[in-house]
């Protein structure tokens, strides 16, 4: 009988998109054929000053895991464990951090707490100082940032996790003797480490991949991905190679330990997984207590967002040294809806995300049939060749795109795409692979698979089942996972920044040349149009 | 040759080591409804797939009124198939899931027309606008018959029809079932591992095992001629006991017990043989037979089933209720009993 090797052309699809450029990275940065060299390794190895960037990645990698964890997992367990007034509302509010895009959420933190942002003016004015009371600046701020918004992580999975403890677990350990703290300890919190150890890992490569803090508050604090990105615009092409591939040999390395980490010991509650009701603050002083830390740590965290709000209405060169803005207006906003040199950005970040966003639904839809429903026989190198754009910093990606679509050699699948509309559509693609075919294949293994063959017993061929029952069916995961990729890739600095032509420059771009500018009006216009494309992605996204 | 009706002929699948499906052929005639009856791992569902095209043969031909349709896929078999969860469509509703398999080429009136016949023909009338999920699991089922019929199929496929409902609803369920595809008159192939569902709405049941067809009868000559002791113990229930032939048509099970049998193959005196009883054969005797003391009563109603101690192992009979109590010694002759050669003697 006729067996096809199932999966074969998705494959190499995928050797191209993701494994062959960061190949060629690798081959590069040891001189390619011809030139083999381990010279440009070599001074990677004794410059100090790369060892610090590599270091200080991996230190600020940890730190912000730390932090991030401290905060957002007992926010988890506060809004998970106890009701009280506004909960829910406040629940919903603390997550919005993740619909910041992370240069938005970087220029929201300037405002508030940069130089002369209305923090720190506040307090200068409040202690009586001429001068600012602090230097926003370097691994603090950058630390800062990433907790900010990253705590988010924790925060989510902590919850998810915990409305899956099943309530007699806990009731179980109470009555063995174990008083709350240890039940937490002893208990729920060996539960929640498939959960935690997830959080880490988002947030270890998000922070090792990071590029917008640093770029704006790292000032003489070089962290790896900075470096490539210099090296690169100074020319010297052979050390960003090898920086590139430093810094993509941390990320496996990391996402190596923590795969052992949760492999070691996963454990799995069984039991009929009814979680355990949140208790409901019964004093009246606890419940107000609650309600205030809740709704301060909300304020605390949305000041950002109106920051960003407040000074997209500050015409531009009317806020100098006041300590508040003296004037407002809507100016920015006509600005950007009546020049079209202003608007161009924004509809290019619109049209490139979601083209890339079509590109990677379908490519997820495309793997999604392989690896679940017809059990390809590559489906396992489907499955890594999907995640490894995750495990790969973007400043990487970006690079290896660059490298490999700027030189013509169709033969081996190279074809000149730096310079041309394509380039930043199709690197947003691949770096929104792993987030649509996450989504996507989720949903196909909920997918009863007794759908596909009632449809093919009642006589629907392959295109009427996908139009009439698939995608239908996947509706809920297309559109999250969609949400997500479109959200990254509207809001993408790190890999525009390599790749971008003036033609198809993004608004990340025109945000970054705004602040150069110090038309910091119109750089949070930018940011809050940016804010409201990713709630409503989100909301449309989570729409069931 | 032109054959009406659904013929497997020399069916073979493996998994990997494992033949799932050994050489299987089977004919089920025009309008007759065939039950495939078998334990777990028997190869039952696998041969459902395999008729239905959702599983690739290793070997052998499927035929339906003498077309070969092993080459085609399911969309092109023109088979409906109920599933074993129904696996309707949870995001059309009732009418849409109905509507699903018809031909394009019918207009919008006769699809209508076709959804209102099948929906009556499973007493769903006027269901059409209904949520799937608004409907009971026994309204489910009937939905998904709906939708297989809808398109008039050459052969109606069930996978285990009824294993979804609880027992109460399972009865009438199996009645109603069993009226709509006489209805239509469709060939029908249904998977069961319970013999009440092969026996109430099979026509003719196949026994499979380990991916054999071990033997194919209307459900009356395979509960009273099993043709292996596998079947014998499988369908319905019996006792086993060892034995010797003392002629072609009597056994010894003991000294001085000896029971009249019936045999498969034939049989010579002094073979040794494996005796199947059935409990309804036993029979009280005076004095005289296989004797035992009652160990457990289990009451159906007007008739008990009890289990005895005996010389030769336990032993079970039915009985009217008031014929024995626990404890209670008996004396046992079977009236008939079934006859298999004991293999390696």
């Amino acid at each position: 009988m006729r067996r096809k090797p199932l999966g074969l052309a998705l494959s190499l699809l995928l050797v191209w998109l993701v494994a062959y450029p960061i190949s060629l990275v690798l081959l590069e940065s040891v001189g390619g054929p011809g030139e083999w060299t381990l010279e440009h390794l070599v001074a990677f190895m004794s410059d100090s000053f790369e060892w610090s960037a590599l270091w200080a990645s991996v230190w600020i990698s940890l730190a912000s895991v730390a932090l991030a964890g401290a905060i957002g997992i007992p926010v988890g367990f506060f809004f998970e464990t106890f009701t009280f007034p506004g909960r829910r509302i406040l629940g919903a509010l603390i997550a919005l951090p993740v619909v910041l895009p992370p240069l938005v959420g970087v220029i929201a933190f300037m405002f508030l707490y940069g130089e002369s942002g209305f923090i720190t003016r506040l307090v200068g004015a409040a202690l009586g100082l001429d001068g600012s009371p602090w230097r926003f600046r370097g691994a603090g701020a950058i630390l800062l940032v990433h907790a900010y918004s990253m705590y988010v992580y924790f925060y989510l999975f902590t919850r998810a996790g915990l409305a899956k403890v099943d309530a007699s677990m806990i009731e179980a350990a109470q009555s063995l003797g174990c008083s709350q703290w240890q039940t937490v300890r002893r208990v729920v919190l060996p539960l929640l480490r498939p959960q935690i150890l997830a959080a880490a890992l988002l947030t270890f490569m998000t922070s090792l991949g990071s590029f917008s803090a640093p770029y704006i508050f790292g000032g003489v604090f070089r962290v790896m991905t900075i470096q490539i990105v210099n090296s690169k615009l100074n020319g010297n092409m052979n050390a960003a190679m090898v920086e590139t591939v430093a810094l993509a040999s941390v990320a496996f390395i990391a996402l190596w330990l923590f795969g052992r980490a949760g492999a070691r010991r996963s454990v799995a509650a069984t039991g009929k997984g009814v979680a355990s009701a949140a208790r409901n603050l019964e004093q009246p002083l606890a419940r107000w207590v609650a309600a205030v830390l809740g709704w301060t740590f909300a304020v605390v965290l949305l000041l950002p967002h109106v920051t960003l709000i407040v000074v997209s209405f500050v015409p531009f060169g009317t806020w100098t040294t006041q300590l508040i803005p003296p004037e407002y207006s809507l100016g920015n906003y006509a600005q950007l809806i009546q020049e079209p040199e202003r608007l161009r950005p924004l509809v290019n970040s619109l049209w490139m995300a979601a083209a890339a966003t079509i590109g990677a639904l379908s490519l997820a839809l495309w793997a999604g049939r392989n690896i679940v429903q017809r059990k390809a026989v590559l489906k396992g190198v489907i499955d890594r060749l999907l995640n490894v754009p995750w495990a790969v910093p973007g400043t990487v990606l970006a690079i290896a795109i660059a490298t490999t679509f700027s030189v013509y050699a169709p033969w081996v699948g190279r074809w000149i795409l730096v310079g041309t509309v394509l380039i930043l559509p199709l690197a947003y693609l691949i770096r929104n692979i792993p987030i649509t075919a996450g989504s996507v294949i989720a949903g196909f293994r909920q997918l009863d698979p007794a759908f596909d063959e009632a449809a093919a017993s009642l006589g629907a061929g392959r295109l009427k089942t996908l139009r009439r029952i698939t995608i239908p069916l996947l509706k809920p995961a297309l559109l999250a996972g969609g949400a997500l990729a479109f959200v990254t890739a509207v809001g993408d600095f790190v890999t525009s920044i390599q790749l971008y032509t003036f033609n198809t420059r993004p608004v990340s771009i025109e945000i970054v040349a705004a602040l150069r500018d110090f038309d910091l009006g119109m750089a949070a216009v930018y940011g809050v149009v940016l804010m409201l494309v990713s709630a409503g992605a989100m909301v449309l996204g989570t729409r069931r | 040759m032109s054959q009406a009706g659904l013929h497997l002929e020399h069916l073979t699948k493996r998994f990997g080591d494992h033949v799932a499906v050994r050489d299987l052929s089977l004919s089920v005639p025009p309008g007759s409804i065939l039950a495939l009856l078998g334990p777990s791992g028997s190869g039952k569902t696998t041969t459902l797939r395999l008729i239905a095209g959702f599983e690739t043969l290793d070997s052998g031909s499927v035929t339906v009124d003498g077309e070969d349709v092993t080459a085609l896929r399911p969309a092109d078999r023109r088979f409906g198939m109920v599933f074993q969860h129904y696996a309707l469509f949870p995001h059309l509703n009732v009418g849409e899931n109905v509507r699903f398999g018809l031909a394009r080429s019918l207009s919008a009136a006769e699809r209508r027309q076709r959804v209102a016949e099948s929906l009556a023909l499973v007493d769903l009338r006027g269901f059409e606008e209904r949520r799937v999920n608004e409907l009971s699991g026994g309204q489910q089922q009937r939905v998904a018959v709906a939708r297989a019929v809808a398109p008039r199929p050459r052969v109606l496929l069930f996978d285990e029809p009824l294993s979804n409902l609880d027992p109460a609803l399972r009865e009438r369920t199996r009645r109603e079932l069993r009226a709509a595809i006489n209805q239509i008159g469709v060939t029908t192939v249904f998977v069961t591992h319970e013999q009440e569902e092969a026996f109430a709405l099979g026509d003719v049941v196949a026994v499979l095992r380990n991916g054999g067809l071990e033997q194919v009868a209307t459900p009356t000559e395979l509960y009273e001629k099993p043709i292996s002791h596998f079947v014998a113990t499988f369908v319905g229930r019996a006792t086993t006991l060892k034995g010797v032939m003392i002629s072609a048509d009597r056994v010894r099970v003991a000294t001085g017990i000896e029971w009249p049998v019936t045999s498969p193959v034939a049989l010579e005196a002094g073979q040794q043989v494996s005796v199947t009883v059935r409990p309804e054969m036993f029979v009280s005797s005076d004095e005289v037979g296989l004797t035992g003391t009652v160990r457990e009563v289990r009451y159906t109603g007007a008739r008990a089933f009890f289990e005895v101690d005996t010389q030769l192992g336990n032993v079970e009979f039915e009985a009217d209720v008031h014929a024995a109590r626990v404890g209670d010694t008996v004396w046992l002759s079977a009236r008939n009993a079934r006859a298999f050669p004991r293999r390696g003697k």
